[in-house]
């Protein structure tokens, strides 16, 4: 846009001398150049950059807001759960000050339990008793009930010594592991739900250690989730690669036709594709009826393809397919089929052209796609939702699990947390080597 | 590609065997979207092929399922199909609700996300943007972060907008967005964003600066530049970004799921219930209809490119 300022506009040469600036620079040749307004050419040049700068951000700024308030803000929010829990050290300050004054590894003495029968005594009162044993049963599962039940029975009243009167409502009062779980969430800011989410725990010593065999989940789903992830990615390279050649290779008018029956999944409903797997690979579904009448499989043996992995790996497969096909169909597009040619004249056998010819030019395309695929599989939810049984839940199905069912919310914070950052790690990676200006959309 | 006359015998078997493996990855691509449309028409409620439908018996096939559509949720589905009985479909019918729910949803959010997504694509395709990779880092990042970690983000932002405002140590009070049109459609406007940035940008990049430079210098000031020079030019990749937002909300389920209301049901949240419920073919008479919507998109969005890249001067090859 032209401005009075633009320096395209009005440039004109000037003898230097007259009300030139202090810092204006004369040229090479001791003349300094001036706009024809009078003004150092190089101040006015400055300034209309700087004005362009403005307008341009100025655009930008608007939808940057909009992001930052709507995206940007939740998910830090949602993050500052995950280290953040003040569901016991707001609720039990007595006690949190008790663990403050003593190193880990002490002995709960009578001073521990007169605190923790006040704090009882008080959250009982102001009914907080409950928000406090969901905070240690996140710690050690099985005490919620503990804390609601002797949070009722010290309200109505507790006598000193408060150790031997606690461990009568309750004997697993003098449980050590119990006091390492409440000394774990005796301060607002913990790590422990980053180190549940590694199958970690602390121990009363206070050093990290591994949960007990029964309760290790997390470190399980999170090596599926890579695996299935990079499986599918795998399998949508084994299956993409032979359909973008065809289609870069065919002449423009039947590849277009082609093209199609790639872009209308692409464009088609996610749940609608997802529905359509489920029907095709049910135990009652069109496949299985299919192998029957062929006589491939019997009437009893009806392959269970359906909510489980393979129905998983089956169905992301199909959905993911257009993400791998059209980066690879756009950098082949451009390869020039003459070095194939060449290669060939000059004795390569067909599959050497293609290995040492064809295939490396391809790379920009492959690592675009292989990329973005990887990316998009391993925060997957609605398919393996649907379609994953047990064994196809991959790890964004766990943060929805503790976010809808179990409602621990800073577990599901915390998960999401090591997801996010394994993806961003991976987003800044293609913006390294592909650059978020190439993605194209079909 | 045809094959050249010196091939050997075994590389002639091997482009059969490869046109071959091409076939079985194009059926594999476009089957399942293929076969929920007859089963869609199946009378029976299976979800396969009963042996009148593969005979082609007329009464193998029906439109009970996309009757059902309507009568789902109707306080008098039976009574005799007059004016009151469309009334009652428009009023109750749950599909029909959940149908307008989207529509109004998505067509906000595009609006938003396509007004704020161009401004800022100019911006964006400046030579002068500052930070530019960075911004465009973060604009296109919703399109990136999985979809779970960005509804759990919003689920607690929308339930209380200004606890962010703790941080700067203020605590007011404010309405919840969750349960609410409005916070579905920003949801919705953030998450179609990055299509609108990504395919204005890419038009963007083909557009001649000196047209609005030549405008510039005949007088027209910047609002005019951009409405008659810029506007016209880009306007194919305007929407069809637009239409990626739509096809973005109207698809989206996540985040509905976190932070909508009963109020706000929509499509796919609909399709999601039936889904993980009960399972029944009336789910498969909408997705043949979500097909058929999708078909119509593809092609208006393939006749726009052709028309932006006529427009632009680039020959189709």
């Amino acid at each position: 846009m032209a401005t009075p300022l633009d320096p395209h506009a009005a440039i004109v040469t000037h003898a230097a001398g007259q009300g030139a600036a202090a810092e204006a620079r004369p040229n090479a040749q001791g003349v300094l150049l001036t706009t024809a307004d009078g003004q150092p050419l190089a101040r006015a040049l400055t300034r209309s950059r700087r004005r362009a700068r403005r307008q341009a951000f100025l655009l930008v700024l608007p939808l940057l807001a909009f992001v930052l308030i709507t995206f940007v803000v939740p998910i830090g929010q949602m993050l500052q759960r995950s280290a953040k829990n003040p569901g016991f050290s707001d609720n039990m300050p007595q006690v949190s000050a008790w663990f403050d004054e003593n190193p880990r590894g002490a002995v709960p003495d009578e001073a521990a339990f007169a605190a923790l029968a006040a704090d009882m005594a008080a959250a009982a009162e102001a009914r907080t008793v409950g928000i406090v044993g969901t905070r240690i049963n996140y710690e050690l599962p099985g005490t919620r009930s503990l804390f609601t039940s002797t949070g009722r029975k010290v309200a109505r009243g507790i006598e000193p010594p408060h150790r031997e009167a606690l461990l009568e409502m309750d004997p697993r009062w003098a449980d050590e592991e119990l006091w390492t779980a409440m000394r774990n969430a005796s301060t607002p800011y913990t790590s422990s739900f980053y180190l549940a989410a590694l199958d970690r725990t602390r121990d009363s010593a206070g050093d990290v250690a591994r949960v007990p065999e029964n309760r290790q989940v997390y470190v399980m789903l999170f090596q599926r989730t890579l695996w299935l992830s990079l499986l599918i990615t795998g399998l949508t390279f084994v299956l993409g690669f032979p359909v973008a050649h065809l289609l870069a290779t065919l002449p423009m008018r039947r590849s277009n036709l082609l093209m199609i029956l790639v872009l209308l999944p692409f464009w088609t409903s996610l749940l609608v594709r997802t529905t359509a797997w489920i029907v095709l690979l049910q135990q009652q579904g069109v496949v299985n009826d299919a192998l029957v009448w062929l006589g491939l499989i019997g009437e009893q043996g009806r392959l269970q393809m359906i909510y489980n992995q393979t129905g998983t790996i089956i169905a992301m497969t199909h959905i993911l397919l257009p993400f791998m096909i059209l980066p690879l169909y756009s950098v082949m597009r451009t390869i020039n089929p003459s070095y194939v040619r060449a290669a060939r004249s000059l004795g390569a056998t067909s599959w050497t052209a293609f290995r040492r010819i064809y295939f490396p030019q391809t790379l920009p395309g492959l690592g675009a796609g292989a990329l973005l695929v990887f990316i998009l599989a391993v925060g997957y939810y609605i398919t393996p939702a649907l379609v994953g049984g047990s064994s196809g839940q991959l790890i964004s199905n766990m943060i929805a699990m503790h976010m809808t069912e179990t409602l621990n919310w800073s577990m599901a914070a915390a998960l999401a947390a090591l997801l996010l950052a394994g993806v961003l790690i991976l987003y800044w990676l293609y913006d390294r080597l592909v650059g978020i200006d190439n993605l194209k959309l079909g | 590609m045809a094959l050249p006359t010196y091939a050997t015998p075994l590389e002639r078997a091997w482009h059969w065997a490869y046109l071959a493996i091409c076939t079985a990855i194009f059926v594999f691509l476009i089957a399942p979207i293929l076969v929920i449309i007859p089963l869609s028409f199946n009378a029976e409620p299976y979800f396969t092929f009963t042996d009148r439908m593969l005979a082609l018996d007329p009464d193998g096939y029906s439109m009970r399922w996309y009757d059902s559509l309507l009568t789902f949720g109707m306080t008098r589905p039976d009574a005799p199909r007059d004016a009151a009985w469309w009334a009652d479909v428009w009023a109750n019918a749950k599909w029909v609700n959940a149908a307008k729910n989207s529509l109004i949803i998505g067509l906000f959010s595009t609006i938003l996300a396509t007004v704020l997504g161009t401004l800022a694509a100019l911006g964006l395709a400046r030579p002068e943007m500052p930070f530019r990779r960075a911004i465009m880092a973060v604009l296109i990042s919703p399109m990136i972060v999985p979809i779970i970690i960005t509804a759990t983000g919003m689920f607690f932002f929308y339930s209380n907008p200004c606890e962010a405002l703790t941080w700067i140590g203020l605590s007011p009070q404010c309405g919840r967005l969750a349960g609410t049109y409005l916070g579905v459609i920003l949801a919705h406007a953030t998450l179609g964003i990055p299509f609108v940035i990504i395919t204005v940008t890419a038009t963007l990049v083909g557009f001649d600066q000196s047209l609005s430079r030549a405008a510039a210098s005949l007088g027209a000031n910047p609002r005019t530049t951009f409405f008659r020079i810029i506007m016209p030019l880009i306007l194919p990749g305007i929407i069809s970004g637009a239409l990626f937002a739509f096809v973005t909300s109207f698809d989206e389920v996540v985040a509905v799921l976190f932070i909508a209301g009963p109020d706000q049901q929509t499509i796919p949240r609909q399709m999601w219930n039936g889904i993980r419920e009960q399972i029944s073919p009336a789910i498969l008479a909408v997705a043949t209809l979500l097909v058929i919507f999708s078909i119509t998109l593809l092609t208006t969005v393939e006749l726009l490119r052709r028309r932006g890249e006529r427009l632009r001067g680039v020959t189709p090859r």
